[in-house]
């Protein structure tokens, strides 16, 4: 049985409820209230996650704490297709690994800008904002070169990876921090995109895909 | 008096929203932003509250603690804030939802708390749904001798109205708008269907284009943890943000050409007049300019 330890309103617990999700693996929610009660600084919680960090993912023996291992985690586990973690290609997997990281740089800015707007979180949001804008345009460039190339995804496959379900979440709220995402327009067909996806779910803040244009 | 950057006097005289009490560590100074200022407040260990514009601690703003939060006015407030009787009754659950940052004017703000016709499209499956959509009609007052705006009998079917419902029912809503900033619903309960849980939005304006929304809640559940319950408003209010946020213009229009009002607006044109009325200009664009 898989427990997910989540927040509604939190980028990182999303992406785990969009692969859990994508992969349809059913699992149940302990809801760990992050605003106003600041679960996540508890002690209970400190035990499950040393730097008090949602989501936390449990299954049997394993036990993580980081949205992108999670993810690795899970697509391992559970994908026998290996498409959602192509682990067993070496460049396949480089690629995954380095957007994973970039959604960690997208998680620190527009995030980071999106937790400064709403909850009033301490943060210098003018280089929050202009980093999400430096990253938002090297993504709109790959995905851009991509779509010349007849890649809809960001790694090279034909097929989604866990690399477009980390990515999406900051993506797609960067405008609740203030970062507009107006001048990438790849980036908003790809976001298109990512909703399509089957079993693709939306969170607050992010609604479903409209009907395809006939 | 002093000078603020505000400069209607309305808007400077109202009693307004700066922080939950349940979130304000007591014995330290906080600060916040309203009407463009920078307030400090604090709650003193023996009690009572203190608010001030930051370096002038030496000139005491008026404080209020009201429904969990601490009130302030930079002008001259009335004596005391609208009424919430249902806040005291004993069987109660009674918290502050959330305190969440919105790029928004307040009065956009308030207008989407008073529409049910989004509910089917922005909350689906939650407090509306396809093909329910349609709202029928309902009864506006503007009540002079208590000055505010009420719609009554608003009806919708809801798949899951509040934390405690386990199934769709017809829900019936009434909406008072007490203050230009803040408005306070009535729903049918989930626990008890002759008795009503109270659902408020008290806006703290930071700037003629941001607001701090402060979501009460006084609600009959006995079943479920305070945080179940907030999470369930949080959830809703997380649907509403990109709408709010999306609005242009970003004050209200008070112009009634400005914009075409259909039938199922009704509250909110009667709230557009009434602010008119009063002479309000901050978060708004004037009609006739």
């Amino acid at each position: 049985m898989i427990t997910l330890y989540d927040y509604e309103l939190s980028a990182d617990c999303y992406q785990a409820r969009l692969a859990l999700a994508v992969l349809g693996l059913e699992y149940s929610r302990v809801d760990v209230e992050f605003y106003p009660g600041r679960e996540h600084e508890t002690e209970w919680f400190t035990e499950l996650s040393p730097l008090q960090q949602l989501p936390v993912l449990c299954e049997e023996e394993t036990t993580l704490y980081d949205a992108p291992a999670i993810l690795v985690y899970l697509a391992s586990r559970h994908d026998p297709t290996a498409s959602w973690y192509p682990g067993g290609d070496p460049a396949l997997a480089g690629q995954v690994t380095l957007w994973l990281g970039f959604s960690r740089a997208l998680a620190g800015s527009a995030g980071a800008a999106r937790l400064h707007e709403s909850l009033g979180h301490l943060t210098d949001i003018d280089a929050a904002r202009s980093r999400a804008h430096t990253l938002l345009r090297v993504l709109d460039e790959h995905l851009w070169f991509g779509e010349q190339e007849g890649r809809d995804w960001l790694c090279a496959t034909d097929r989604p990876t866990i690399a477009d379900l980390a990515a999406f979440p900051d993506v797609a709220l960067s405008e609740e921090g203030g970062v507009s995402r107006i001048d990438y327009p790849a980036v908003r067909r790809w976001t298109d995109r990512v909703k399509r996806i089957d079993g693709f779910v939306a969170m607050s803040g992010i609604f479903p895909a409209g009907p395809v244009a006939a | 008096m002093p000078t603020f950057l505000c400069t209607d006097p309305v808007v400077l005289n109202l009693w307004h929203p700066l922080a939950a009490i349940a979130e304000t560590a007591p014995g330290r100074d906080h600060t916040t932003t309203l009407l463009e200022e920078q307030i400090a407040y604090a709650l003193p260990p023996d009690g009572g509250a203190r608010a001030w514009r930051q370096g002038a601690p030496q000139h005491p703003l008026p404080t209020l603690v009201r429904y969990g939060y601490l009130w302030t006015s930079l002008g001259t407030p009335p004596e005391d804030l609208f009424s919430i009787p249902e806040y005291d009754e004993p069987d109660r659950r009674n918290m502050n939802a959330s305190t969440i940052g919105v790029h928004v004017s307040a009065p956009r703000a308030i207008e989407n708390f008073l529409d049910m016709a989004h509910f089917p499209f922005v909350h689906t499956d939650v407090l509306g749904s396809e093909p329910h959509t349609e709202v029928v009609e309902y009864g506006v007052d503007v009540s002079a001798e208590r000055d505010e705006v009420r719609a009554t009998r608003c009806r919708m079917f809801q798949p899951k109205a509040s934390a405690s419902s386990a199934d769709g029912a017809e829900v019936e809503y009434v909406y008072r708008v007490p203050h230009p900033y803040c408005s306070v619903l009535y729903k049918t309960s989930g626990d008890d269907p002759d008795r009503q849980d109270v659902i408020a939005v008290f806006l703290q304006p930071v700037d003629q284009e941001h607001v701090r929304a402060h979501l009460l809640l006084s609600v009959l559940d006995a079943a479920h943890e305070d945080k179940e319950i907030r999470n369930f408003q949080q959830s809703i209010f997380g649907q509403d943000k990109p709408i709010l946020e999306n609005q242009f213009p970003k004050r209200l229009p008070l112009d009634p050409r400005s914009e075409t009002p259909i039938r199922a607006d009704k509250s909110a044109v009667a709230y557009r007049r009434w602010l008119s009325g009063k002479g309000i200009t901050y978060g708004v664009i004037p009609a006739g300019r």
